[in-house]
């Protein structure tokens, strides 16, 4: 008797919740328990305009900003969280933390809702958020594509030409120490892996792969020993200075041309407006230096997303935002203008908010036309579940080899030791 | 007198007993709180791990189980926690004695008779220890980066060598200058405030004896010093043995500081930065131990020396 009256209780409410959910799917709003409410954590600097804008139009779903610190403090934050089971329903988070995200249970698989966004992305792009499988863990929110950044007016005057690829690079950078020591093409920084990780996806590095049910992981691949050779031979040669980039000491050398170039991403005029500021007007950027003359390929540094918490009530309703806010003409061009981010979406790479140049550079009217040719041939990488200890590892082994003199392919080899003996420990299955 | 005599003898035995714990409730409820708890959480997550399974990426294909012991072994068989330590180790060998020398240098200079300047000089030999180690590590940072490092304008100018502060080589004493730039005010203040508090009679005895102020700081002043000079050893060691702050901040301006330069550095790595929390406490404990074991053992070795006159 009791039973079945639970049983009635339960079925009424349930059928009456599926009936309001059908509802409101269907737009219209019967439902008295007010509007979905949805908690995001960003980093993005005005990220609250967007928000705003979200909430004006769209009363049914209300989004909530908590502003949170960027990059490797939000993922700590959200595993804490996540522990705590208070995590909020959408998180930005950098690409290379998104597989440590979903590997604790933080963030959900939305390729069911999210399918349909792929077709607005770069492949590279998209297969950042999907590991290479048929989930979908976050919707792309920047973009970094590399490029280089050097110093017209010093090009000229030492009577250098822009390197088209990274032989007429080592080339150019003998050429001006040749003529003077005190200055260096560019340095080597030991404390940027995502620098590096960037450089070796363009020469075709793979560092990890999905091969079934187990990782293969290859830091230590072809395409990135290609690179760390070519590195460690300039700076060998000391035609390539060693210091490490964003100290007092590299914006100094920004500053006053003591450094001629800076292969960087989307986002580098932001950093010379802030660091160089007395440079302004005299840099350009050209695609980065090629592997095999006349190829087109770049890598990304940096960039990040917006992922839905597997504990969120809302899913739908989460990645409906997510989707909206990363997509959306509108709300992709408040990005642009408020936010300062290059926008994943290549639509919004040609949107009206990025018609003219960066004011730093002011002198290359086709900046972000140039720019968007070439985001779109950035190579696509997987990244896996503790990147925290490669990156690690990277600067250690790294600097130790700048310090000690070693081969810059022994630190690539730490790299994946570390990377392995990391992942065997805790359990993961590694395809040989 | 009466009040006392009453409540003895009246049968609220139990309250009066009662009574002290009440007060000593708040400062044993903060020490459990956030000493006790804190330590036995760390030594239990030293004891886990997480064992995951597959491809880790599905739902619950991650735990924390139970690791025995296996993380005090893989923190005791990593060189690079050994090689901080030797490095903490000498580190502190160079330091204690360098920055206790010059406190008690200057602690002495401070209380001789008639010194000019005296309450400017005190307040600017302890001033540095207001400044933050962070900020003070920020601040030669500059001093020491070849490019900014006014040092390095001059001997430019004097065309003479452009040594590089923070190289292999010299980054050490580049760490153990900020330290002791920070460090020696505040023992400097600890040995001055003990030496005011010396019986001028002693001095005056002495003169008339025929002491030269020299004889009286090193007859009278520095003997009757040795238990505060014995406790600011012991603070200065254990300041020692936890040096994070100033190479942590250091560590990004040049590539001779690795990840794990010091033990604590190894600590905040496994933490935060590779996300080992279980590694991270058992390196925690042994720290922690290894500090106990040197602190307690300098004490008992200079306990009957120092405070023999106590017994």
């Amino acid at each position: 008797m009791r039973r079945s009256l639970g049983a009635k209780i339960m079925v009424t409410t349930l059928a009456a919740s599926l009936a309001t959910s059908l509802v409101a799917a269907c737009g219209s709003d019967s439902g008295d328990d007010g509007p979905i409410e949805l908690t995001f954590w960003s980093w993005a600097p005005e990220i609250e305009q967007v928000v705003d804008a979200w909430n004006a139009d769209n009363p049914d779903i209300k989004v909530t900003l908590s502003k949170q610190a960027g990059g490797g403090d939000i993922v700590t934050k959200l595993l804490t969280a996540n522990q705590a089971g208070n995590p909020p329903d959408l998180a930005q988070v950098e690409y290379q933390s998104l597989p440590t995200l979903v590997s604790n249970d933080v963030l959900a698989d939305i390729a069911d809702l999210a399918g349909d966004a792929q077709s607005a992305f770069a492949e590279g792009v998209w297969q950042q958020v999907t590991l290479g499988t048929d989930a979908v863990y976050a919707i792309p929110q920047d973009a970094g594509p590399m490029m280089l950044y050097y110093r017209a007016d010093l090009f000229e005057q030492f009577g250098l030409t822009v390197p088209t690829t990274w032989n007429e690079f080592a080339q150019t950078a003998r050429d001006l120490r040749a003529q003077t020591t005190d200055h260096y093409l560019t340095t080597f920084s030991a404390n940027d892996p995502g620098w590096f990780a960037g450089l070796a996806q363009q020469a075709g590095a793979a560092w990890w792969a999905i091969d079934g049910e187990a990782w293969r992981v290859t830091v230590d691949d072809p395409a990135t020993r290609q690179v760390a050779e070519f590195w460690g031979g300039l700076v060998t040669e000391d035609v390539v200075d060693d210091q490490p980039m964003y100290t007092p000491e590299w914006n100094q050398a920004l500053n006053d041309g003591t450094l001629l170039a800076w292969p960087s991403a989307i986002w580098g005029p932001g950093v010379l407006a802030g660091n160089a500021a007395d440079t302004e007007g005299r840099w350009e950027m050209a695609p980065l230096p090629q592997w095999t003359a006349g190829a087109n390929v770049t890598g990304n540094w940096g960039g990040s997303s917006t992922g839905v918490t597997e504990k969120s009530p809302h899913r739908e309703a989460a990645v409906k935002f997510a989707t909206w806010m990363n997509t959306d003409p509108a709300a992709t061009e408040l990005l642009v203008r408020e936010s300062a981010i290059y926008p994943a979406a290549r639509d919004a790479q040609t949107g009206p908010a990025l018609a003219d140049p960066p004011a730093f550079f002011a002198n290359q009217p086709d900046f972000y036309a140039l720019a968007q040719e070439i985001a779109d041939t950035a190579a696509g990488f997987t990244w896996g579940p503790n990147v925290n200890v490669t990156y690690q590892t990277y600067m250690d082994s790294f600097a130790a080899a700048i310090t000690d003199g070693t081969p810059f392919v022994d630190a690539v080899a730490a790299m994946q030791t570390a990377t392995v003996g990391d992942m065997r420990d805790n359990g993961f299955s590694i395809a040989e | 007198m009466p009040v006392a005599v009453r409540t003895r003898s009246g049968g609220r035995r139990g309250r009066r007993t009662a009574v002290p714990y009440v007060f000593l409730t708040p400062a044993v409820a903060l020490f459990v709180l956030t000493f006790l708890l804190p330590i036995g959480y760390a030594v239990y997550l030293s004891l886990r791990k997480v064992q995951v399974s597959g491809l880790g990426l599905g739902r619950g294909s991650r735990t924390e189980v139970f690791a025995g012991l296996a993380n005090y072994r893989a923190a005791l068989a990593d060189p690079t926690l050994l090689t901080g330590a030797l490095r903490v180790f000498g580190y502190g060998a160079l330091l204690v004695p360098v920055m206790l020398g010059l406190a008690l240098l200057f602690a002495l200079l401070l209380d001789r008779p008639r010194v000019g300047l005296q309450r400017v000089s005190r307040i600017a030999i302890f001033l540095p220890y207001a400044v933050p180690a962070v900020i003070a590590s920020l601040l030669w940072g500059f001093l020491y980066l070849p490019a900014t490092s006014p040092l390095n304008d001059t001997l430019d100018w004097l065309g003479g060598p452009q040594p590089d502060l923070l190289g292999t080589g010299t980054v050490f004493y580049a760490v153990v200058n900020i330290a002791l730039w920070g460090g020696v005010g505040f023992n400097m203040i600890v040995l001055f405030t003990a030496l005011r508090a010396i019986p001028p009679e002693l001095y005056e005895s002495a003169r008339i004896d025929g002491c030269s102020e020299l004889q009286i700081a090193w007859r009278i002043k520095i003997p009757l010093l040795t238990p505060a000079l014995v406790m600011t050893t012991v603070f200065t060691m254990i300041a020692t043995l936890q040096v994070f702050s100033e190479p942590m901040t250091l560590r990004p301006l040049t590539n001779s500081i690795s990840s794990t330069w010091t033990p604590l550095m190894k600590i905040y790595r496994d933490a935060f930065a590779t996300d080992d929390r279980y590694a991270a406490a058992a390196t925690s404990v042994i720290v922690a131990l290894v500090t106990l074991v040197l602190s307690f053992g300098f004490l008992r070795l200079v306990q009957r020396r120092a405070f023999g006159q106590e017994r």
